[in-house]
């Protein structure tokens, strides 16, 4: 033995083992390239994803301020309602036509009971404040009469224009040649803001108010949009995660070897490739013109949504499953455990975090899918909050906050741009929190050893 | 210390618990098992002995159905345990291997803790009333197994962080808690000191009382040590079987004779 390795002069392991040998420097060298190339591409990685972020960000966080104008409004009984008795009914004939004088008004005696004078029109003046502002104002009335008759204080809207003028999207010189807003107007808003009368706030309303036609960038907000969206999500994970595992457990578990089987998995390997428009098309096709479900419905984006992430759920639980090793099923199986009792006790415990891990990843897929959306109409312009689940809601118009997005950045007004970062901002948080979510479920389910 | 055993235990009742004829075990194109015939009497500890890969556990694994596991493997011929041909379609291997418990070769405790191991078995098959009858088969099984002293502190930690004689010992003891009448023993042995070796091949010794326990070993002083009857395989062939001192001191088959003086395998 000694004798073998003492001897041989053409041994990898003569010489001092203080100087490295041509071979070990080399091999050095090729890890240290090796590892060089690597730091390279994940530093190229992250400067991609840093910039992405900046830009969004940079366009998109001021959409979380809003600015409003707080305005002293009469509201005289003749003009709202000349019968006195507070009929709903008869109140509610009372259109916007009728509360934007009061508005304007209200907007006008506060410049002057604050000692602000301007050379501009009422009308002008009035143009501070956006459209929206007058139907929240009829709302505020119709949903609580009594104010009628007093003045009350209004945290009005300010106009697209002046909130831009804040967010320095606009500047004197582009007011110049915007018909929409002169310099004089921006010059009156910031008299008011001297005044202390109009400021910037955290802007609830992008998170709660639904959509806003093209000229009110002001009052756009994700409500119906995030509402559309949860529902979807509600409907593929209820639809989604049950049906998914079923089915992998079936296939990874009871289901014999054979030629059937093998085309089932190739095909729902193919179908995890498929592109995501393409099931839009066949959402099209058979859920409304087949089923008659309605249009941009949640049901109907839910449903196609929820064939679009069943094969990532079915793909990633099989591989959870069979990560699970043999030794485990033959152990049960040995203590005389039916095959349903070693897959429950032991093995789906030990391939749950996988499972989650594959039904969250699903799930954030489906959150930004926004191609078969389209297609089955969920890109209308909807106004109207769905109804709650439990009332049909599932089957309300609504639109999905990728989508939104998408019709935001459809918009000719720079200010949807703005909402569009902002609403991007917002998806991307739903997304973080759903990756923090399977973090957090597979260390918890891990825990468990 | 076991040595006297092995001549009074010589004697033992002929009843055979486990009849197998012909059996045949392919894997896909492979021929692992070639007509095996044995009888495995009640009440006796039979060793399986031959050198690796000659179908021991194979054929073990025959005895409770495991190789219905196994997606390739097929086994032709007639098992019959008390009589009863264990491949009959009405048979459920489930209720079988309720009946015949197995130690695999390699310890393959469940992810959870020590007592969870061992009470998963009897919590399956309703064999406790209550959690106190539950803790007293988990302390038994425990303490048959010899892991009782270094586990009672820490029933509750996982299974899996026990070293690998411990966990084989564990594995040991989450079989013998389902009460099984047959005992497969897959090398319970490999990787235990001689001590805990010990007090298993007592535990061995005690489970005839009740049991028919068949262990495969590669230790031939074990095979003398606990067995009553000897099974020599090799290549597939079951070339000799009989009483353990017959084996270990005049072998019929030229083929043992050499195993058991090391020359082959
Ligand atoms: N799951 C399997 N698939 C295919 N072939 C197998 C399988 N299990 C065992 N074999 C083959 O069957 C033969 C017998 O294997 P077996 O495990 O029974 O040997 P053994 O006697 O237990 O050996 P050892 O003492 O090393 O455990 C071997 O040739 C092996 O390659
Ligand atoms: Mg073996």
């Amino acid at each position: 033995m000694t004798d073998v390795t003492a001897a041989g002069p053409t041994g990898a392991g003569k010489g001092s083992l203080l100087n490295q040998d041509d071979r070990t420097g080399k091999r050095n060298r090729a890890e240290g390239r090796f590892k060089m190339y690597g730091l390279i591409a994940v530093c190229i990685g992250i400067g991609m994803l840093v910039l992405l972020l900046i830009s969004i960000l940079s366009n998109g966080l001021s959409s979380f301020q809003q600015t409003t104008l707080r305005i002293q409004v009469d509201l005289p009984e003749d003009k709202l309602d000349k019968s006195g008795v507070r009929d709903p009914s008869v109140m509610s004939k009372v259109t916007t036509f009728g509360y934007a004088p009061l508005l304007r008004d209200g907007l006008v005696a506060t410049l002057a009971a604050n000692g602000i004078e301007t050379e501009l029109s009422d009308k002008d003046v009035a143009e501070l404040i956006s459209d929206e502002s007058v139907a929240q104002l009829r709302n505020r009335v119709l949903a609580n009469p009594d104010v009628i008759g007093t003045t009350i204080e209004v945290n009005a809207l300010a106009s697209g224009r002046i909130d831009g003028y804040y967010k320095d999207r606009v500047t004197m010189a582009s007011a110049e040649r915007d018909s929409n807003i002169s310099p004089e107007q921006l010059q009156l808003a910031d008299r008011l803001k001297e005044a202390g009368l109009l400021g910037t706030s955290f802007n609830w309303l992008f998170f709660t108010a639904p959509d806003a036609s093209d000229t009110r960038p002001e009052a756009a907000g994700l409500g119906v949009a995030i509402l559309g969206s949860l529902y979807m999500m509600l409907i593929v994970l209820v639809l989604a995660l049950p049906i998914g595992v079923a089915a992998s457990i079936y296939l990874e578990e009871f289901a014999p070897q054979n030629r059937w089987t093998d085309l089932i998995e190739v095909n729902i390997s193919n179908l995890a490739a498929v592109p995501s428009i393409v099931f839009g098309i066949l959402g099209l096709a058979i859920f409304i013109n087949f089923a008659g479900l309605p249009q941009s419905a949640p049901i109907v984006g839910g449903l196609v949504l929820t064939l679009m992430t069943l094969p990532t759920i079915i793909i990633a639980t099989r591989a959870a499953l069979k990560a699970v090793p043999p030794s485990i099923r033959d152990a049960a199986l040995g203590l005389g455990a039916s095959k349903m009792q070693s897959v429950f006790h032991h093995v789906l415990p030990l391939a749950m975090p996988g499972i989650l891990t594959g039904t969250i990843i699903g799930l954030a897929q489906a959150l930004g899918e926004t191609a078969p959306l389209l297609l089955i109409g969920m890109v209308a312009f909807v106004r109207e909050y769905p109804d709650s689940p439990l009332d049909g809601g599932f089957f309300d118009p609504a639109t999905a906050l990728p989508v939104q997005i998408f019709n935001w950045t459809q918009r000719s007004d720079p200010a949807f741009v703005e909402r569009a970062s902002g609403a991007i901002i917002v998806l991307l948080l739903f997304l973080l929190v759903m990756n923090l979510t399977a973090i957090f479920l597979r260390r918890k389910f891990e825990r468990r050893w | 210390m076991k040595d006297t055993n092995m001549t009074e235990n010589a004697v033992t009742t002929d009843t055979p618990k486990i009849t197998a004829r012909g059996v045949q075990v392919y894997y896909g194109d492979t021929h692992a098992i070639k007509d095996v015939d044995v009888e495995i009497a009640a009440n006796t500890v039979t060793a399986f002995i031959g050198p690796s890969g000659c179908g021991k556990s194979t054929f073990l694994r025959c005895i409770n159905r495991m190789n219905d596991t196994i997606p390739i493997a097929r086994v032709e011929g007639d098992i019959r345990i008390d009589g009863e041909d264990i491949y009959d379609k009405r048979v459920d291997p489930v209720q079988l291997r309720a009946k015949v418990g197995m130690v695999f070769q390699k310890p393959n405790p469940f992810p959870k803790s020590i007592y969870d191991n061992v009470a998963y078995g009897p919590r399956i098959h309703g064999l406790s009333k209550n959690k106190a009858d539950l803790d007293e088969i988990v302390e038994n099984a425990l303490r048959r197994a010899a892991l009782w002293d270094e586990a009672k502190d820490r029933l509750q930690q996982p299974g899996t962080g026990l070293s690998g004689g411990q966990q084989q010992r564990l594995c040991i003891a989450r079989a013998v808690a389902t009460a099984p009448e047959i005992l497969l023993m897959d090398e319970p042995c490999s990787a235990l000191d001689p001590i805990a070796t010990a007090q298993v091949e007592e535990l061995i010794d005690e489970l005839r009382q009740n049991y028919s326990v068949v262990i495969v070993t590669h230790s031939m002083q074990q095979a003398a040590r606990v067995s009553q009857k000897t099974a020599f395989f090799h290549l597939g062939h079951l070339v000799e079987y009989g009483e353990t001192g017959k084996i270990f001191t005049s072998p019929e088959d030229p083929r043992t004779e050499s195993y058991i003086s090391g020359r082959i395998g």
